[in-house]
């Protein structure tokens, strides 16, 4: 069966977290839900790859995972509310993450921010800001 | 008869308590805004209000994937702040309203809005960071406050109309109870943000400007506009901003705006924030 289209698939740079998102992504969720105690996070800061064996993560979430890959662990079905679990027991800012994710440096993006945010314009579609680039 | 006198609708960013917390608000990135908050602040000392009912949302705190109840009431006599990886935010303990919060959930739920019921909760900064920028840095908080939780992470969130209905049905279900409380209503969240992905960062004032009109003047036309449209032009989590119409609903059908601010950014969101009347 082939998944339904969606009149939000085609909101550029945007994981949906919607039912088949949320079920892809369950176990890597719930681990990082896990860090929202001081224990869990001391026992995975002590022994990552040990603790990582608690949840039934696939082959390439525990990759994102031990790689940080943020952009990687959303494409996997992760939630950035849960993936930012992660992020905290590494000292990171929500822009360092968002940058990470839109593969600029955290001062650039933090720029961007200061200078009133990412534009709406070119970026409501997917292929905007191609028809956008080339006028 | 308990009585709704008025409604608060501001953004909940977790970087604004920290800024509070570490005492950073007149540092130059912050001050801008903190200033924007003083009317907000003003108008709820003078109001007083004895109980707020807050509609926020939790972040993976309460709540996980493991079950997600679109709306949760909280009934308990209190709500401590929730560790959300650094420790719970030192901020007082949430006192609830046990009896009017128990009216609320057998009012609603007769009415046909088939809430959770939650009496354990710890309460993130969804709600407790719209208490610090109306209130301040209390050693108590001046109110009671009963938590409204609604899911706006797991898709799909409830609809606008939804929100808006719920708020109809939280201002009858206020006007029925046997007491002299005086209610404000919070709505929770937004603006226009997006936390995730490549188009993180994203911003849309014209349309949070637009929002906040329609919200004011036409709610009824505010309540129809799809999720897709919010999550395009306002960013995924700019979905948020459905839970103001749980705020707008429990006024009267007319409102008038005391007050409203504007400022980006806040970390990584369009910031907003909304003082309404009854007209």
């Amino acid at each position: 069966m082939t998944r339904a289209v969606r009149d939000y698939d085609d909101i550029p740079g945007t994981y949906v977290f919607d039912g088949e998102h949320s079920r892809k992504g369950y176990a890597l969720n719930m681990f990082c839900m896990s860090l929202n105690q001081q224990a869990n996070r001391d026992s995975f800061s002590a022994d990552p790859e040990g603790y990582l064996e608690r949840y039934a993560l696939t082959p390439e979430q525990r990759e994102a995972v031990i790689a940080r890959d943020w952009l990687g662990m959303l494409q996997l079905g992760g939630n950035i509310y849960y993936t930012f679990k992660l992020a905290i027991v590494d000292g990171l800012s929500m822009q360092q993450v968002g940058a990470a994710m839109s593969g600029v440096s955290t001062e650039e993006f933090t720029q961007m921010m200061i200078d009133g945010g990412r534009p709406i314009e070119g970026n409501r579609h997917e292929g905007d800001r191609k028809e956008h680039d080339h006028g | 008869m308990a009585e709704i006198v008025g409604g608060v609708a501001t953004s909940h960013v977790p970087a604004i308590g920290a800024a509070i917390d570490h005492g950073k608000q007149a540092e130059p990135y912050w001050a801008p805004y903190f200033e924007k908050i003083e009317p907000a602040r003003a108008w709820m000392a003078e109001v007083d209000p004895d109980v707020c009912i807050v509609a926020y949302n939790d972040h993976a705190s309460a709540f996980s994937l493991e079950l997600i109840p679109t709306f949760a009431l909280g009934v308990a006599p209190e709500f401590p702040p929730a560790d959300e990886g650094y420790g719970p935010r030192r901020v007082p303990v949430v006192q609830g309203h046990p009896e009017l919060a128990w009216h609320l959930a057998e009012s609603l739920i007769l009415d046909e809005f088939d809430i959770t019921i939650v009496n354990e909760m710890p309460v993130d900064h969804g709600l407790t960071v719209p208490l610090s920028i109306t209130c301040g840095e209390p050693e108590a908080w001046p109110c009671k406050v009963i938590p409204l939780c609604v899911n706006v992470i797991q898709y799909p969130a409830p609809t606008g109309h939804r929100c808006h209905e719920l708020g109809k049905a939280i201002r009858r279900a206020v006007q029925q109870f046997d007491g002299d409380e005086r209610v404000v209503v919070f709505g929770t969240g937004g603006m226009s943000h997006q936390l995730q992905g490549e188009r993180a960062g994203l911003t849309n004032v014209d349309f949070d400007l637009a929002f906040m009109d329609t919200l004011i003047d036409d709610p009824e036309a505010q309540a129809l506009v799809p999720h897709t449209e919010y999550m395009r032009e306002a960013g995924s989590e700019g979905i948020e901003l459905v839970m103001w119409m749980i705020m707008r609903g429990a006024l009267s059908p007319r409102v008038k705006e005391v007050y409203r601010g504007h400022h980006v950014p806040t970390s990584n969101t369009s910031n907003g924030l909304l003082v309404l009347e009854n007209a």
